[in-house]
C-alpha cells in the first residue's frame, strides 16, 4: 500500500501497522463488512416477505393453503439452522441443477446420483464450470439470501400471525359492518394494524439476524467472522512479513465493537418506528401520545 | 445459439465428462501452513498452490482456486461445488470409501506432538487436534482424552491458553510454530508416522481427471519438481521420492 512497506520488519510500531493494516487480506476483510450489510439489507426484506406470505396462508380459509403455512411455519421453525444451512442448501443447489439437468440435456444417460457423488452434465452446473469464481460466489449469496429468508421467514411468519390475531376483534368487525370485503378488511384494517403488535417480535428477529451472518462461511462465503479468526491466528515468519501471535482477541474484540454499534443503531431506528407505528392506534402507547399531544 | 450449445453439449459427450471442462475447480483449507495458507495478498499460497499450478499447467487444464472450511469439505466435494481437495488431505481407507484419491505428492507423513512443558505423558493426557483428522482418529484409540477443534489454529491455542496438554498433527504444520514460539511449545513424545500420504482427492466419477491428474504427478516425480518444491516449502530435511 504504502511505499515504505516493503520491509516491514525495519519500521517503527506506526509504520508497521499502517502497512499491517492494508494489506490485500486485510482489505477482504473491510469489503466483508459490506458483504455483510448487503445480506442484511437483502435478507431482511425478503425474509419480511416470506413471513408475510407465510402468515397470509397460515390463516388462509382454504384449507390446504392453511396446512402448507402452519407446515412451514412449525417445521422451519423446529429444524436447527446449522442443519438447514448444511443440509438444505446443498439439497437446495441440487435441485437448481437437476431441473436443469432434466431441460437441456436430455440425451444423457448415466444416472444422476452414483454412489454419493451427484453429477449433472457440465451444461446443467450452476453456475456453469468455467464461470469466473465471482460469479459463483455470487450464486452463493444468492443461495444465502434463500435460505437466510426461509429461515427467518418462518420465524416472522408465526410473529406476524399473532401480530394479526392481537388485532382487536372490534376493528374488523366495524369495517364489516362498513360493507368491507374479506380482502378490503385485511388490507385497510388489519394489515395496517398488526405492525405494532408485530414490531417487538420482528426487532427481536432483525438482531438475531444481525448475529446470524457466521453461518455464511457454511456457504463458502467469507464474512467478518471468518476474516478474523484468520487473520487473528498466529502468523509464523515465512509465511507472512507481518509475523504476529495469537491476536484473535482483538480482532474479536473489534467485532464486539462492530456488532454492539450496530445494535445500538437499530434499536434506534425501531424505536422510532415504533413511536410512528403507535400513533393513531388503539393500544396503551397509542393512547399515551394522544394525550401527550394538546389538541 | 441453442444449435451451438446441443453441438457443444455433444462434444462434451464425446470427449468424456472431465476433459470436456478445462476449468477445474481446487478446493482447499487455506488455513494450514506451509501446505495451504492465505497470504498477505488475501491469495491461496503454499506448497499446494505450487504444486496444484505446475499440475494444471502440465494437463494444460484452467486451474480455480476455492476455500472451504475443513469440516464440509468432502461433501462440497461430491455435490459439485468444486471438483478437488487439495488440502493436505491424507489417504485414509474411510475416505476412500467416499471419494477418490490420486496417488500422493507428498510422502506419508510425521504426526508429531506439541507441549508448553516437555513432562506432559502424552498417553493420557488431554490432546487438541482437528476435527475428522487422521490426527483426531489417532488420539481417540490412544487412550489419551481428545478435544477437537474446527481449524488448525484452534488447536495450538489451547495448548497456549491451557486447554489442552498437548496438540497431535502433521509436524511440518507444527514445527514453523514451534520455531516462531521462542521455547514457548517444544515437541513432546515421538513422531507418529500415519496415513498413506497426502493425495488429491477427486469424485469417485472423476476417473478421467484422476488419471490426469496422476499421470502429471508421475512427471513431476520424475523431473524432480515434486522434490524441489517439498525442499522449498517444507526444507532441506524433508522426505522427497
Amino acid at each position: 500500500m504504502f511505499s515504505f512497506c516493503s520491509d516491514p520488519d525495519a519500521l517503527d510500531t506506526v509504520r508497521w501497522f499502517s502497512c499491517y493494516l492494508t494489506t490485500g487480506v486485510h482489505m477482504s476483510f473491510y469489503v466483508a463488512f459490506f458483504k455483510v450489510l448487503l445480506l442484511l439489507a437483502v435478507t431482511a426484506p425478503v425474509a419480511l416477505g416470506f413471513g408475510f406470505l407465510g402468515a397470509m396462508a397460515a390463516r388462509s380459509h382454504f384449507l390446504p393453503l392453511r396446512w402448507f403455512g402452519k407446515a412451514y411455519i412449525s417445521l422451519v421453525r423446529g429444524v436447527p439452522d446449522i442443519v438447514f444451512f448444511l443440509f438444505f442448501v446443498i439439497a437446495l443447489d441440487q435441485a437448481f441443477e437437476w431441473m436443469r439437468h432434466q431441460v437441456l440435456c436430455p440425451g444423457w444417460d448415466q444416472p444422476i446420483w452414483q454412489g454419493n457423488d451427484f453429477i449433472v452434465c457440465q451444461a446443467a452446473k450452476l453456475p456453469l464450470g468455467t464461470s469466473p469464481q465471482w460469479m459463483h460466489q455470487t450464486y452463493g449469496f444468492g443461495l444465502a439470501v434463500i435460505t437466510f429468508a426461509i429461515v427467518f421467514g418462518a420465524f416472522a411468519a408465526n410473529v406476524l400471525f399473532g401480530g394479526m390475531r392481537a388485532v382487536p376483534r372490534a376493528q374488523l368487525e366495524t369495517a364489516e359492518a362498513y360493507g368491507m370485503s374479506h380482502r378490503q378488511t385485511f388490507w385497510r384494517v388489519l394489515v395496517p394494524q398488526m405492525w405494532v403488535y408485530a414490531l417487538p417480535g420482528l426487532s427481536n428477529l432483525w438482531m438475531v439476524l444481525i448475529k446470524a451472518t457466521p453461518l455464511l462461511f457454511l456457504l463458502g462465503i467469507e464474512d467478518i467472522v471468518y476474516w478474523a479468526r484468520e487473520l487473528g491466528g498466529t502468523k509464523t515468519p515465512g509465511f507472512t512479513s507481518f509475523p504476529h501471535g495469537d491476536w484473535r482477541m482483538w480482532y474479536f474484540l473489534f467485532l464486539l465493537i462492530f456488532y454492539l454499534g450496530f445494535t445500538r443503531v437499530s434499536e434506534v431506528v425501531l424505536e422510532s418506528l415504533m413511536q410512528r407505528l403507535t400513533l393513531g392506534q388503539a393500544t396503551a402507547g397509542g393512547e399515551a401520545q394522544r394525550k401527550a399531544v394538546p389538541r | 445459439m441453442k444449435k451451438l450449445i446441443l453441438t457443444t453439449a455433444a462434444l462434451a459427450f464425446s470427449a468424456g465428462f472431465a476433459l470436456a471442462q478445462d476449468t477445474v475447480r481446487m478446493g482447499t483449507e487455506g488455513a494450514y501452513p506451509p501446505y495451504n495458507f492465505i497470504n498477505d495478498a488475501g491469495e491461496i499460497d503454499g506448497f499446494e498452490r505450487d504444486v496444484g499450478d505446475e499440475l494444471c499447467a502440465r494437463a494444460s487444464l484452467t486451474c480455480e482456486w476455492v476455500k472451504n472450511d475443513w469440516d464440509s469439505i468432502i461433501p462440497n466435494l461430491v455435490s459439485g461445488n468444486y471438483d478437488t481437495i487439495i488440502a493436505g488431505m491424507s489417504i485414509t481407507d474411510e475416505r476412500d470409501k467416499v471419494i477418490d484419491f490420486t496417488q500422493d505428492y507428498y510422502p506419508p507423513t510425521d504426526s508429531a506432538y506439541v507441549a508448553a512443558s516437555d513432562s506432559v505423558d502424552v498417553g493420557s493426557a488431554i490432546i487438541a487436534a482437528q476435527t475428522a483428522t487422521i490426527q483426531a482418529g489417532h488420539v481417540a484409540e490412544s487412550g489419551a482424552t481428545l478435544v477437537e477443534f474446527a481449524t488448525p489454529e484452534e488447536t495450538v491455542a489451547a495448548v497456549r491458553n491451557g486447554e489442552a496438554d498437548a496438540v497431535f498433527a502433521d509436524y511440518d504444520y507444527l514445527l514453523p510454530l514451534v520455531e516462531a514460539s521462542g521455547g514457548e511449545l517444544m515437541f513432546v513424545g515421538d513422531p507418529v508416522p500415519l496415513g498413506g500420504g497426502v493425495g488429491m482427492g477427486l469424485r469417485e466419477s472423476d476417473t478421467e481427471l484422476r488419471d490426469t491428474f496422476d499421470a502429471a504427478i508421475t512427471s513431476m516425480k520424475e523431473d524432480g519438481t515434486l522434490n524441489e518444491l517439498l525442499i522449498k516449502w517444507f526444507g532441506e530435511g524433508t522426505t522427497t521420492y
